[in-house]
């Protein structure tokens, strides 16, 4: 139950840097943070304490290995989702780049040109 | 039918990349390739219209273990209108880019936001949902981002941050979905909903993905990126945005979502109802005040998505056929309006209502196209967007909610009002010194404005045959969930 409780702080807090913080690229932190959060959460809900690897060999005990083994799905799940976050990381982080070299700053909110 | 549902994914996945790379020998191949793969897109998903429900397996597995495409009632729905608007938005492009630079990655972006939408309107599987919602959310930051201007690139973050946050939370509630019922295939995940009965962790996983996919909705109060977002794009862009990418990933995943997997309940009709109710409302009341053009028409944008999700969250059968009609013509008359503003703006070179005045003079085929589509969207007879609200309205009374009947009614004024000073503004009056040499756009751009102005028109005369084909087979699909478990998990 702790571990759970963990990871909604770690998704907490990464929404509050998100929110709280100026900096375009502390808010990147933040989206990010929150996405780990996630992934972890996603890996905790296949998770089997004192579970084996999902790789049945030669010889393995079908329905042992049933009973031990952690579920594989949200492993794969995570895989994915990290390549996604990975994919928006690289999109956000050129993004402040561009915004630094037009506003020539980071300060969220010096960047409003857009109102109403 | 079902062999041809993974070309909706592959053949503008495969033009985007081979796109990407032939253009460094030739750099015309980008806009080729997006004009054959629509085209041929555009005429796949009206030869599915005829076709009765169907669902392919990818690689063979059998559901709910592999991943599996479903195309029903709703998917065909969707499909239609995403590749007919997309061939138009590409025809037009062919010439509004030539103000842009970097062509080539205009296109594969394009394509990759096509492949992304039309996996959404296809897949059967929640994660893979999730995977192809990201591929189109990318690519349309990108898009919004392409003019690399300040107001571009200010907009395109936000709507990064907001759609960022978005997806993170359809991925955790779907991570709880999965930890409840450990499938995740949606008719898999239906079954188990219904025999087990919904427990406190499926109703927490459920208000992430109404959150979330309400924010890619821009439904009110999570709608603060689209006024930015949608008037920075290139002009077809802000078509595609508004006439279909957020209707993809916003009402089409969230109807898909409550009525297949979830099952709809009155509690969730309201919830629904209330939040079309207050982005009609709000939507409207910003909209008036504004003086750039493609700003006024996002806000507009989400005053009508407030129509549709009204229709569908009344959950009754005339309520839901006037959402779908109203999902429709709003992708035709909110495209066409999006496409003409960008028309204007390539012959004025400004967005501004203020600085322009007697369009009507120079412009004919454009003003002809926008003034058709401030008709279609105010709800003049007989333009489409009249027969839409008033069987939203009708719905709204036959289900005695007459609360919103008398909102929607009122907002169909208000239209009215903010589109009739745009039309004064804009198209008739003097014309300014400074516009005296504007010239009619090319015939390719005014090509997909006639087209879309004729479709504006015809789709009301259509409407008696669409309500017995297209509407009925999505309304019915949206209604029977039993059908679509049985078609998943039987077939």
């Amino acid at each position: 139950m702790i571990v759970y409780l963990l990871t909604f702080i770690l998704f907490v807090m990464g929404l509050y840097c998100l929110v709280a913080k100026k900096n375009v690229v502390k808010k990147v932190i933040g989206i990010v943070i929150m996405d780990y959060a996630v992934n972890l959460l996603l890996i905790l809900v296949g998770y089997r304490r004192g579970g084996v690897a999902p790789i049945l060999l030669k010889g393995m005990d079908r329905a042992k290995f049933t009973t031990q083994s952690v579920d594989p799905l949200p492993q794969a799940l995570v895989l994915t989702s990290i390549v996604i976050g990975l994919g928006v990381l690289a999109l956000m982080v050129a993004l402040c780049i561009r915004l630094y070299e037009k506003y020539k700053t980071f300060d969220m909110s010096e960047i409003r040109r857009l109102r109403g | 039918m079902h062999s041809l549902l993974p070309l909706f994914i592959a053949i503008p996945l495969g033009a985007a990349f081979l796109g990407l790379i032939i253009a460094k020998l030739w750099r015309g191949v980008g806009g080729l390739f997006a004009f054959l793969s629509t085209l041929s897109l555009m005429v796949f998903s009206f030869l599915l219209l005829g076709s009765s429900p169907s669902i392919y397996k990818m690689g063979g597995w059998i559901p709910p273990v592999g991943i599996n495409l479903v195309s029903d009632g709703l998917s065909t729905l969707m499909l239609v209108v995403i590749n007919t608007v997309a061939f138009l938005a590409i025809v037009f492009s062919i010439k509004y880019m030539e103000l842009y630079t970097a062509k080539p990655k205009y296109y594969a972006l394009f394509m990759l936001m096509m492949a992304g939408m039309n996996g959404v309107a296809l897949t059967g599987d929640m994660f893979n949902l999730f995977v192809f919602l990201e591929i189109a959310s990318i690519a349309s930051y990108a898009l919004v981002a392409f003019g690399c201007e300040h107001e571009e690139l200010e907009a395109s973050f936000k709507y990064l941050i907001l759609g960022g946050v978005a997806s993170t939370l359809v991925l955790l509630g779907i991570a709880i979905l999965y930890s409840t019922t450990g499938t995740l295939n949606m008719a898999d995940i239906a079954q188990s909903l219904s025999t087990h009965g919904a427990n406190k962790a499926s109703l927490f996983a459920l208000a992430l993905l109404v959150m979330g996919f309400g924010v890619k909705g821009a439904l009110v109060p999570f709608h603060a990126w689209l006024p930015d977002a949608h008037p920075s794009a290139p002009a077809p862009i802000s078509a595609m945005l508004s006439g279909v990418l957020i209707k993809v990933l916003g009402i089409y995943a969230l109807t898909r979502v409550i009525f297949h997997v979830f099952g709809f309940t009155p509690t969730l009709g309201a919830i629904l109802m209330g939040l079309g109710g207050l982005s009609m409302v709000v939507g409207a009341l910003l909209a008036i005040g504004q003086d750039d053009l493609k700003r006024l028409l996002a806000y507009s944008t989400i005053s009508q998505v407030g129509y549709i999700i009204l229709g569908l969250g009344l959950g009754t059968p005339l309520g839901i056929i006037g959402g779908l009609f109203h999902l429709l013509n709003h992708a035709t008359f909110k495209s066409l309006l999006f496409m003409s503003s960008g028309a204007i703006e390539y012959s004025t070179g400004t967005r501004r209502l203020s600085q322009m005045g007697g369009l009507n003079k120079r412009l004919p085929v454009t003003t002809a196209g926008s003034t058709v589509g401030f008709l279609s969207v105010s709800g003049i007879p007989p333009f489409n967007g009249f027969f839409s609200k008033l069987i939203i309205i009708v719905a709204c009374v036959a289900a005695h909610q007459y609360i919103y009947a008398g909102i929607a009614a009122f907002v169909g004024l208000f239209t009215l009002l903010y589109f009739l000073r745009v039309q004064r503004n804009l198209l008739f009056g003097d014309l300014p010194e400074s516009l005296q040499g504007i010239k009619e756009v090319p015939f390719l751009m005014c090509f997909s404005l006639v087209v879309l102005a004729v479709l504006c028109l015809g789709l009301s005369f259509l409407y008696p045959l669409m309500s017995k084909t297209l509407l009925a087979s999505a309304r019915d699909a949206l209604l029977n969930t039993s059908a679509y478990i049985k078609l998943v998990l039987g077939g």
